[in-house]
């Protein structure tokens, strides 16, 4: 057993000859919420595969819980970490079954039911999601953020250490982008599940993360608190997109502004 | 919570037993049914103490094989379809569509040109169907995993092609062979279940019945499967190696069909998807259902095959192409089906 959830050792890694990322080190106390932000294109879906030994580590370290991740089993690993990606296939079966698919990685080789107690574990979890009165609705029938839940829900049912979401509120309304995040944040504090999630919006971000790894060309540009990351500088030489940073009144936590292109131009021109 | 679980398998239960009846109502109808009809009041006292009569000679020699035969090949074609269709996620494949049973046809027709059914034994033609399906489920595999991510659509090609392909070379067999291997083929590719060979007769439906344990070992990788490749890798699922097995076993059971009943297409396409509407799309019931929904198939379109133009016999492939593709049709025009 380890204090880190998962350590990353000078890894580098991609598909196929095609190189991702590189260098990538950093490690992750138990009980945290890491949010991977950085541009399109940056390797961030990539360190989430690497983590799932999806995307194998060409030279370098994967470590979960203090195990090496490429001696681990598919099936060691599921128990461990659970994923929510971002555009999964939606198949057309209902809430309950795609959520007790969640159980499988316990299945004893020849145990073709679902114990009760797997039902049980389902059902809490889809409770917890608040997805059990979707529980006979197919996943074809539902909205982006009740399948969202589904997903979520299902991912909890394998009861792992190390929760790992690929852009959970892309496309969602803000009504279910917090109320997918605060859920998150219920299960990093209340049972106490560590959290790695890919966001776009740097404000969620800067509002859910206990921590944050910037990724620019497939290498950990900086990583920190939101205050350490998200400054005006960092943003402005990564994304090449000209910001203000102010704090959030209630949170006091960063608060990143966009700027409309033709404004700043007008501002220049006035400056003079 | 309990009560749950058991209402799901009192239903799956339920069902296996709903097509396991609709194979026995298939298997009296093949019996009683024929050129010479004999009612089911007359088949006990004809198969207790009718030995020696004529009818006794039809119900065993004429149709018991055939029952038989109709049994293993009509549910290892319909298994092979509902595993291919699981494997690809799509209910449009199965081993016609995919080329596999054209390439194991192929293979066929190279051991009659070659006569080593004659040279070697009889075991060989099995052998050659499996060969030439194995031969095309590794090159769709080694094709689609080129670029890592199957594309549906080009497997569907791929298979086309590869059917056109195998047909092609199989007309240039055709023409470059002697005549008494000519007939051979020509009777082979019409697809019935006319073989009267004992140890091939009995061979499909142990080889359907070994595929079905198989199969049912991987079912729940194959419900896993259902919601993409990355998923069930994330769920703890071997996919290369459940995609391998699974790949062999419907090779296997496609191979062993071809070689002993000819082309009998449609079944593998038609029963799972039927099979899928009314029982589900847990692999842990449609896989027996359709075994046994793809035995009563077949049975039944022999039985049609063999009464329409009675005493002459219709090739079994050409009944099941017309019912199966009408239903499917109809099926398709009149619903939206979710692929």
């Amino acid at each position: 057993m380890s204090d880190c959830i998962l350590e990353m050792r000078n890894f580098h890694g991609g598909y196929g000859n095609k190189q991702v990322l590189s260098d990538i080190n950093f490690s992750m106390p138990k009980g945290e919420i890491i949010g991977i932000i950085g541009p399109n294109g940056c390797g961030k879906t990539t360190l989430l595969r690497a983590v799932t030994n999806i995307v194998k580590a060409g030279r370098g370290r994967v470590i979960l819980d203090g195990n090496y991740l490429a001696k681990m089993s598919n099936r060691e690993m599921a128990k461990m970490v659970a994923v929510v990606s971002q555009n999964p296939q939606i198949a057309n079966i209902n809430v309950q079954e795609f959520v007790l698919m969640g159980r499988i990685p316990y299945f004893s080789r020849m145990q073709f039911l679902e114990s009760t107690r797997d039902v049980e574990i389902a059902l809490h979890y889809m409770q917890l999601t608040d997805t059990l009165k979707l529980k006979s609705k197919s996943l074809t029938d539902m909205s982006g953020g009740e399948r969202q839940l589904a997903a979520i829900a299902r991912a909890l049912t394998q009861e792992p250490k190390l929760l790992l979401l690929d852009e959970p509120i892309s496309n969602l309304d803000i009504t279910h982008q917090v109320g997918i995040m605060d859920l998150l944040k219920k299960l990093n504090k209340e049972y106490g599940v560590s959290v790695i999630t890919v966001l776009h919006d740097l404000n969620m971000a800067s509002e859910y993360c206990d921590r944050l790894l910037l990724l620019n060309n497939g290498r950990i540009h900086s990583a920190g608190t939101p205050f350490t990351v998200l400054t005006y500088s960092i943003i402005e030489e990564v994304y090449k997109t000209v910001v203000v940073v102010e704090k959030n009144p209630i949170s006091h936590k960063p608060y990143v502004l966009l700027v409309c292109g033709r404004e700043l131009k007008e501002k220049e021109w006035q400056n003079h | 919570m309990t009560a749950k679980v058991n209402k799901k398998i009192i239903a799956w239960i339920g069902w296996a037993l709903l097509f396991f009846g609709f194979l026995l109502c298939a298997i009296i109808v093949s019996f009683c049914i024929g050129s010479v009809v004999i009612p089911l009041d007359k088949i006990f006292q004809i198969i207790f103490n009718g030995r020696g009569t004529q009818e006794y000679s039809i119900l065993f020699n004429d149709r018991l094989p055939r029952i038989i035969l109709g049994f293993g090949i009509g549910s290892a074609l319909s298994l092979a379809g509902a595993l291919l269709q699981g494997i690809f996620r799509n209910p449009l494949v199965e081993p016609y569509t995919l080329g596999i049973a054209g390439c194991a046809a192929l293979g066929v027709c190279f051991n009659i040109i070659f006569r080593l059914h004659h040279l070697v034994g009889i075991f060989t033609l099995p052998f050659s169907g499996f060969s030439g399906a194995l031969l095309a489920v590794i090159l769709i595999y080694v094709l689609s995993h080129k670029k890592g991510i199957i594309k549906i659509k080009n497997i569907l090609l791929l298979g086309v092609m590869i059917s056109f392909i195998s047909s092609s070379l199989i007309m240039f067999l055709m023409s470059i062979s002697k005549t008494e291997n000519l007939h051979g083929i020509i009777f082979w590719t019409m697809g019935s279940l006319g073989e009267t060979n004992r140890i091939l007769v009995s061979l499909a439906p142990i080889a359907a019945f070994l595929g079905l344990i198989v199969a049912y070992i991987f079912s729940i990788n194959l419900n896993a499967l259902s919601l993409g490749e990355e998923e069930a890798f994330y769920l703890g699922i071997s996919v290369e190696r459940t995609k391998q097995v699974l790949f062999i076993v419907a090779s296997l059971l496609t191979g062993l069909s071809v070689s002993i009943a000819g082309i009998i297409g449609f079944v593998g396409l038609v029963v799972p998807h039927f099979v899928r509407m009314i029982v589900g799309r847990d692999h842990r019931v449609l896989l027996i259902c359709s075994f046994f929904g793809g035995a009563g198939f077949l049975l039944i379109c022999d039985t049609v095959a063999r009464t329409v133009i009675s005493p002459l016999e219709l090739p079994v492939g050409a009944i099941t192409g017309i019912i199966g593709g009408t239903i499917l049709i109809y099926v398709l025009s009149k619903k939206q089906v979710v692929l």
